[in-house]
């Protein structure tokens, strides 16, 4: 049994559900992002939000997979501010929908100062609502830059650490993460992020506490199926299964509880 | 938390996976030389490729016998500046930064 925290399953098929479930997936949180093009106008967004509010919970229904969502525009479509600004306008309407835990993912991009404004005023309606955040952070050079900026523009708001999930952290940003008292994620992603392999290298160099693993299967090469192959990398090294279960089941759902929304049955 | 494989465990469980992965760099260099030559370019030793040039720096980090090699790979292909920068032109990273110009801004 075990959680998906990060995955894109508006950009999956149907039968990727049939195997996450066969393989022991009871829940997912899909976190909005960007498309792989830019949306041309607010209202291609509020589509976006009601496929991950009332689609997607049904789709995955079907295979016992309690799906939860995350609202936001991403850091990739932030650098124009207007549209960031009509499509944050758009977003309290969505937050009363029961599958919805927060805000993400929020978070830096290329880390220029128009991106760096939408992330605050994320923030600041995180923060005015008492919702979750879950952060994305930059690509390969502009990560370990990117990870300082977000985490001090979050303190510097006054928002519990306990309640942020700072994502897609690596050999070189999860200290400091963890350090200042946020939750981390290590995402399972082909050439560019985390191999199950050094996901759990980090879990043996860092402990095993306010610490996941995703897939963030999207539309790229990605792999749906990373978190179990995670957790049979670790059984192969001879790990304990309550630490297995501790990483892929009790973390997220100790995490994703502080939202009443969240659920695994 | 600690590794529960013997050393010599981590090498039967995992040196073809990395002697495969080191293989393939060679021959990405070696590609990268064939290519350079044909056209009449800088070949990898030379290259102003920011990439081919990270990639070489980082294999000097591997054999330097210190621990953390990881983390300091990650750090050595980093943008260490600290100011947001003032407009994103493209939404891509390349993997890596000029290794005499790390601090840009
Ligand atoms: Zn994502």
């Amino acid at each position: 049994m075990y959680i998906d925290p990060h995955v894109h399953m508006v950009s999956r098929t149907t039968d990727d559900y049939q195997r996450m479930a066969l393989a022991g997936c009871v829940a997912i949180t899909e976190p909005a992002f960007w498309a792989g093009y830019d949306r041309s106008c607010a209202q291609g967004f509020v589509d976006y939000f009601g496929q991950l509010t009332d689609s997607e919970p049904k789709r995955a229904a079907q295979f016992g997979i309690c799906h939860h969502t995350w609202l936001c525009i991403n850091p990739k479509e932030s650098e124009d501010i207007g549209l960031a600004r009509e499509v944050l306008a758009e977003i309290p309407k969505f937050l009363d929908r029961r599958n919805v835990l927060g805000i993400g993912e929020i978070g830096l991009n290329k880390n220029s100062r128009n991106e760096l404004v939408v992330l605050e005023e994320h923030i600041a309606l995180a923060k005015s609502r008492n919702l979750l955040i879950l952060v994305h952070t930059p690509h390969l050079e502009d990560k370990m830059k990117g990870t300082r900026i977000i985490m001090d523009a979050i303190v510097s708001h006054g928002v519990d650490p306990g309640r942020v999930l700072i994502d897609h952290v690596e050999e070189h940003t999860v200290r400091a993460v963890l350090d200042r008292g946020f939750w981390a994620g290590m995402t399972l992603y082909p050439d560019t992020k985390c191999t199950p392999q050094r996901a759990t290298d980090i879990f043996e160099m860092h402990g095993t506490d306010r610490l996941w693993i995703n897939s963030a299967a999207d539309w790229g090469i990605s792999d749906p199926l990373a978190v179990p192959k995670c957790r049979e990398e670790m059984r192969a090294r001879g790990h304990l299964e309550q630490t297995i279960r501790k990483v892929s089941f009790d973390n997220p759902k100790q995490f994703l509880s502080q939202s009443p929304n969240f659920r695994v049955v | 938390m600690s590794i529960p494989l013997t050393s010599n465990q981590v090498v039967d469980r995992y040196f073809l996976e990395h002697r495969a992965k080191a293989l393939d760099i060679a021959a990405f260099l070696d590609r990268f030389d064939r290519a350079a030559t044909a056209e009449g370019v800088a070949t990898s030793a030379t290259t102003t490729d920011v990439r081919v040039g990270a990639l070489a720096a980082a294999l000097d980090l591997v054999r330097d016998g210190q621990p953390d090699r990881a983390r300091r790979m990650l750090e050595l292909w980093s943008d260490h500046s600290v100011d947001p920068i003032a407009s994103a032109h493209t939404k891509g990273a390349i993997g890596a930064v000029p290794l005499n110009a790390r601090d840009r801004t």
